[in-house]
């Protein structure tokens, strides 16, 4: 079996002449936390897209959980999981519901649905909730329930886009162990953050800036390397040496809604 | 030049603010600091006039937030966490409707908050909904400083928004209050706190502390340990064990290593060592050593009761 489930070689994506991910190289292995940081408009959006099947490259390619994004993003799309703190759950259906929701349409039998389930509300000890509406929960709950949700069809590989906005330090760390947990059970996480401290969950973080990679080691390695105090510092100074015209083009979202035409959902 | 007393709000059954205080002076910067939920928004739509509380008084800028509110709003510049500018207007135009609204010559930016409108002046002919994440938010800075308000609430202005536009953002922050706005801003990211004159740390509509960044050492009960460990393999087994103790006030995950909160003063970082070893785990490699509590770490010891540290539901949704 391959001890690597995601494969990045050479890609990049161009929208007209804008470069939003310029010749991404990086391999990420079983069970491995990984974090992808940037700024807003570094490109990590894009490089998510395509690695989840949702956006073709320009050029170079990409294997994700053995298949390759471009010839068959179905195989991928079948064999990850997403969340994002902007979308996870809908909030007029209740936890129970949602879960039974996104366990059929990720194609998983009644059985097994219903066992796995009953194991994650035994984990997370919340099984009073099962009949509560998730608009009606906490910040944390949700976010708990959502990447749940996310893990209810076992993926191999788990996207996590700024999973953790808003919820309160200890629910913080409490959703950390379970991705943890999930890692250390064999999942590949891809996950990325504003909250530069969390990049030190991670094996391994890549830093973006301008659609190319800038960095790429263990957060503390880094730092040590780069002479960094902290993450904060490092981020700033492997970010910022862009000149002011970079800056200008890499800020505009208006590439981000040609992206959005030109998916391939 | 904003004073915050006891004020008590509910919506419906559900205790939004429950008896919160604040002071802040002026030039300074306060911190409002807790995660969605905790009843910041609520406070800032108290403060701005937008809502009456149900008990309590409020002054801001020298007037009381129920009686003089025409006198709040001429004084007070208000950004709320939803971007509330209009995105099929320019940057440019929204900038010149706000200084319409409140008679100001649009020019009068220049003076005002000349650093941040520079930043994004080059955009001034791009629809704000075509804006990035931290530009919308430097915009609707200056359209909140147009009249020149002596004091500012901010609701969440830098909530996803890049570690790099987050600490610029911060900075044009510190200029104003240089300038002697008070400035009142709420963040779910406890690194922020430390950018702060004042803080206040709010949970499910409570007030759980109010110090400065530099009292976080002092307000912190017991000692704080950091267990590094080689890799992360270990953790979640040492989380397990250390979680047992019966020393053992909170103990969690901080990135790649361990905070352990123990209640006691004056115990070696050896006894957390032999605890370890007498549970049968191999210490040669784990380094333990005290450390100086964050905001974090406060906020964490604070909202941490028995209960909750088993992980069970909390009832009270709110």
């Amino acid at each position: 079996m391959n001890d690597r489930n995601i494969i990045v070689r050479r890609l990049t994506r161009r929208f007209g002449s804008f470069t939003a991910v310029d010749d991404l190289s990086f391999e990420v292995g079983r069970g491995e936390v990984f974090g992808f940081l940037g700024a807003n408009g570094a490109g990590k959006t894009t490089a998510i897209r395509m690695l989840c099947g949702l956006l073709r490259p320009t050029s170079g390619e990409a294997e994700v959980a053995g298949y390759d994004v471009a010839r068959k993003p179905e195989q991928v799309k079948r064999r990850i999981g997403y969340m994002s703190q902007r979308f996870s759950l809908y909030a007029d259906l209740t936890v129970n519901e949602n879960l039974q929701l996104f366990g059929t349409i990720y194609g998983v039998r009644r059985r097994a649905l219903r066992e796995r389930i009953d194991e994650m509300y035994r984990k997370l000890a919340m099984s009073d909730l099962r009949d509560q509406l998730v608009g009606d929960l906490p910040p944390g709950w949700k976010q708990k329930i959502a990447l749940s949700a996310a893990m209810l069809h076992r993926p191999e590989v788990l996207f996590l886009d700024e999973p953790t906005g808003g919820v309160d330090p200890l629910e913080r760390r409490r959703f950390w162990e379970l991705i943890l947990d999930a890692a250390g059970e064999g999942m590949t996480v891809l996950v990325t953050t504003h909250y530069l401290d969390e990049a030190l969950y991670c094996h391994r973080t890549l830093i973006m800036a301008d659609g190319e990679m800038k960095a790429l080691d263990h957060p503390r390695s880094l730092m040590e390397a780069h002479g960094a105090r902290d993450m904060d510092e490092l981020f700033g100074r492997l970010t910022r040496g862009g000149t002011e015209e970079k800056t200008v083009a890499a800020t505009p979202s208006a590439d981000e809604e040609n992206e959005r035409k030109e998916e391939n959902v | 030049m904003i004073s915050v007393e006891n004020i008590s709000k509910r919506w419906g059954d559900v205790v939004a603010l429950e008896s919160v205080s604040l002071e802040a002076g002026r030039g300074e910067i306060h911190g409002l600091i807790g995660a969605d939920g905790a009843g910041k928004s609520t406070l800032f739509e108290i403060l701005v006039t937008l809502v009456r509380a149900d008990s309590g008084r409020a002054y801001v800028g020298g007037y009381d937030v129920a009686r003089e509110w025409r006198a709040v709003r001429q004084n007070v510049g208000y950004m709320p966490s939803a971007f509330s500018l209009y995105g099929d207007l320019t940057v440019g135009e929204n900038l010149a409707f706000f200084a319409r609204i409140y008679r100001q010559p649009v020019k009068r930016v220049h003076e005002l908050v000349g650093d941040i409108w520079r930043q994004i002046e080059p955009f001034s002919s791009r629809p704000a909904s075509k804006l990035s994440g931290g530009m919308k938010q430097k915009l609707a800075l200056c359209c909140a400083m147009i009249h020149d308000p002596d004091v500012l609430m901010l609701d969440e202005p830098t909530t996803g928004v890049d570690p790099t536009s987050r600490s610029e953002f911060w900075e044009a922050l510190r200029g104003l209050a240089d300038r002697g706005k008070s400035v009142l801003v709420s963040t779910s990211y406890m690194d922020e706190a430390a950018k702060c004159d004042g803080m206040t740390l709010l949970h499910r509509g409570e007030v759980l502390d109010s110090l400065r960044p530099t009292d976080v050492e002092g307000h912190y009960r017991g000692t704080l340990y950091e267990i590094c460990t080689p890799d992360m393999t270990l953790n979640s087994r040492l989380l397990e064990l250390l979680r047992e103790w019966s020393l053992c006030r909170g103990c969690y995950s901080f990135g790649d290593r361990i905070h352990l909160g123990i209640a006691l003063e004056g115990i070696q970082t050896e006894t957390v060592q032999s605890y370890l070893r007498a549970q049968g785990v191999e210490t040669a490699s784990i380094g333990v050593r005290v450390a100086v509590p964050t905001v974090e770490d406060l906020f964490i010891q604070l909202t941490s009761t028995p209960e909750t540290e088993s992980g069970g539901p909390e009832p009270d949704l709110a």
